[in-house]
């Protein structure tokens, strides 16, 4: 084995603190006393208080998380299933464009999806507003989920299935019971990565939302725009924190479902 | 009735998600292909002529007559936009060789990392792409301002004179962009290289090569397909990115995500948008399928 060289180390070290020194500091400065942003002053949990006063940024963290949980449960349904198509028949007509249409939005500039969308619910006499934000969410979420369900799926093995037909199981008893409990950290990790990336999403929010439907990341932003304020790094430390709050909760599941897994393996072997 | 049962179910479970994408992801770029064929209008929506299906084909072949290219030939005669296009596109390809330098010695600093450490230092690359891209770039603004904390520090350790101007500039988009898909960039190379095999380079290193010559002629070749699915990961978004150019970079700044935003929510000007978009999917087009060949690949080979 190749050891693991100084030069190595210094580059780990350097990289995470590229990627975490920015958050920490944001972080650090929601405490701080002074109006100033970038000037230590005291510490200080007054801009927390002035959050709870600012009606209009509650009303769109409760239309953020709405959107969120509705729309990750959907794309979480809707991906799983086209991860399945993905893996399991590998043949079918229009499989290339299918494949197309759930690595497309991975990449695709946010601005063209958003404009897109847009454009279709005009089209189709959609008036902009909860709906249609949704929609567009589980659109966009749900090729993610796809991605993170199907690579789990590769892995499985299908002599268990095999198995429950032959033991005269319909598929969809056989995928209800044998696929979905050995898939089902994926999916879970699938919805919490479906929303987050709905409670974050700025740009196709902006394009297919209407009036009465503003979420937190389109007020964050019209705030920033007007300049960096203590009361925003409070509301990105709450947000920072509900997520690594919901990433921990995901890898503990998933750990303990694993371990759980390797266990019943074992008293599988042993019998 | 099992059979039955099990023919309808296999079907549902391609058809409903095709069907979804095909709605709300394809259906609408043929409409925004529609809309940029037509002519502006002081109306709501605000463009003309709508594609009407009560019309009949009759109607539709009208309507094909009324097409017409004159976003295009606007957007082609006006530099702003020409000029948008290429700087967007420098300023991709320039931020995607700087992310690849940064991130290939963090994924092979990463492979090489003893095993028990391996699952920390991957979950501590992927928990910040969990957090906000919003957050993320609005961090850098206290960091770059001219007064930010950047500035401080070099000044107290007497590095600059004065501050640096980089906020509003370029190389803020450069930082930003860097900074944003890093996390892109590390995880693909990280994988293709943890998935290697060792004897190799041992074997180049017996065979005498110097770490140096074994890195280049056998490390690296080996992690061109991490290299490349990063490399797309990272380009392709940032051609189209909106959030980073509009915090922080300047007024001078041109990028064609930026542009089309403006186009659509300050000049409300649709037709001109959609010709916008529809030639940016143009120019994105051909890396985005190479992108989902080669993912398409690399899953085929984790069968």
């Amino acid at each position: 084995m190749v050891k693991w060289s100084r030069f190595n180390i210094a580059s780990i070290v350097f990289g995470f603190a590229f990627l975490y020194l920015p958050i920490v500091l944001l972080v650090i400065f929601s405490f701080n006393e002074s109006k100033l942003v970038t000037v230590w002053a005291g510490f200080s949990t007054k801009w927390y208080v002035q959050l709870l006063h600012n009606q209009a940024l509650l009303d769109a963290a409760w239309v953020t998380v709405r959107v969120g949980l509705i729309s990750a449960t959907v794309a979480t349904v809707l991906g799983t299933l086209a991860a399945l198509a993905m893996t399991r028949y590998t043949r079918f007509r229009g499989r290339m464009l299918f494949s197309g249409m759930i690595y497309a939005p991975l990449v695709m500039p946010e601005v063209i999806t958003g404009l897109s969308m847009l454009l279709l619910f005009v089209a189709i006499g959609f008036d902009r507003g909860f709906w249609t934000l949704t929609l567009a969410h589980i659109t966009f979420t749900m090729c993610f989920v796809a991605v993170v369900v199907q690579s789990r799926l590769l892995s499985f093995d299908r002599s268990i299935e095999e198995a429950a037909m032959d033991l005269g199981a319909t598929p969809v008893a056989t995928f209800l019971q044998v696929t979905l409990p050995v898939i089902a950290p994926a999916v879970f990790s699938g919805w919490v990565l479906a929303f987050t990336l709905s409670l974050d999403d700025l740009v196709i929010s902006n394009f297919t939302s209407g009036p009465g439907a503003t979420t937190l990341p389109m007020k964050i932003y019209s705030q920033v725009r007007l300049g960096v304020t203590p009361e925003i790094n409070a509301v990105c430390t709450i947000l920072i924190g509900i997520v690594a709050m919901g990433v921990l909760i995901a890898s503990v599941v998933s750990r303990r479902r694993e371990v759980q897994r390797v266990k019943d393996e074992q008293a599988a072997f042993a019998l | 009735m099992s059979k039955f049962g099990s023919a309808i179910f296999n079907r549902l479970v391609i058809i409903i998600p095709y069907a979804w994408l095909t709605i709300f992801f394809l259906a609408p770029f043929f409409i925004v292909l529609r809309i940029s064929l037509s002519e502006t209008a002081i109306a709501m929506p605000p463009y003309l002529p709508v594609f009407n299906l009560a019309d009949g084909i009759s109607g539709l072949v009208d309507k094909l007559g009324e097409l017409s290219v004159a976003n295009y030939v606007f957007l082609a005669g006006d530099a702003l936009y020409t000029n948008a296009y290429i700087s967007s596109l420098k300023i991709a390809v320039i931020s995607t060789i700087a992310t690849l330098l940064i991130a290939y010695p963090i994924a092979y600093g990463m492979a090489k990392a003893p095993t028990t450490v391996r699952a920390t230092l991957l979950m501590l690359v992927i928990l910040p792409f969990w957090t906000s891209f919003l957050i993320r770039v609005y961090a850098w603004i206290a960091i770059l301002k001219p007064e930010g904390l950047l500035n401080q520090l070099l000044l107290t350790l007497g590095v600059i004179d004065e501050p640096l101007i980089i906020l509003n500039t370029n190389w803020a988009i450069y930082i930003g962009i860097v900074y944003s898909y890093l996390p892109f960039m590390v995880l693909p190379i990280y994988s293709s290289l943890e998935k290697m095999d060792h004897s190799l380079t041992e074997a180049a290193l017996d065979l005498g090569c110097t770490p140096i010559r074994a890195f280049w002629r056998v490390t690296f070749p080996l992690s061109m397909p991490g290299v490349i699915a990063g490399c797309m990961l990272v380009f392709i978004p940032a051609v189209g990115e909106f959030v980073i150019p509009d915090l922080l970079g300047g007024s001078e700044t041109l990028m064609i995500g930026k542009t089309l935003w403006n186009e659509f929510n300050a000049n409300r000007d649709w037709p001109v948008s959609a010709a916008v978009a529809t030639i940016l999917l143009l120019i994105l087009v051909v890396p985005i399928m190479f992108f989902q060949h080669a993912q398409a690949k690399a899953d085929g080979e984790g069968r």
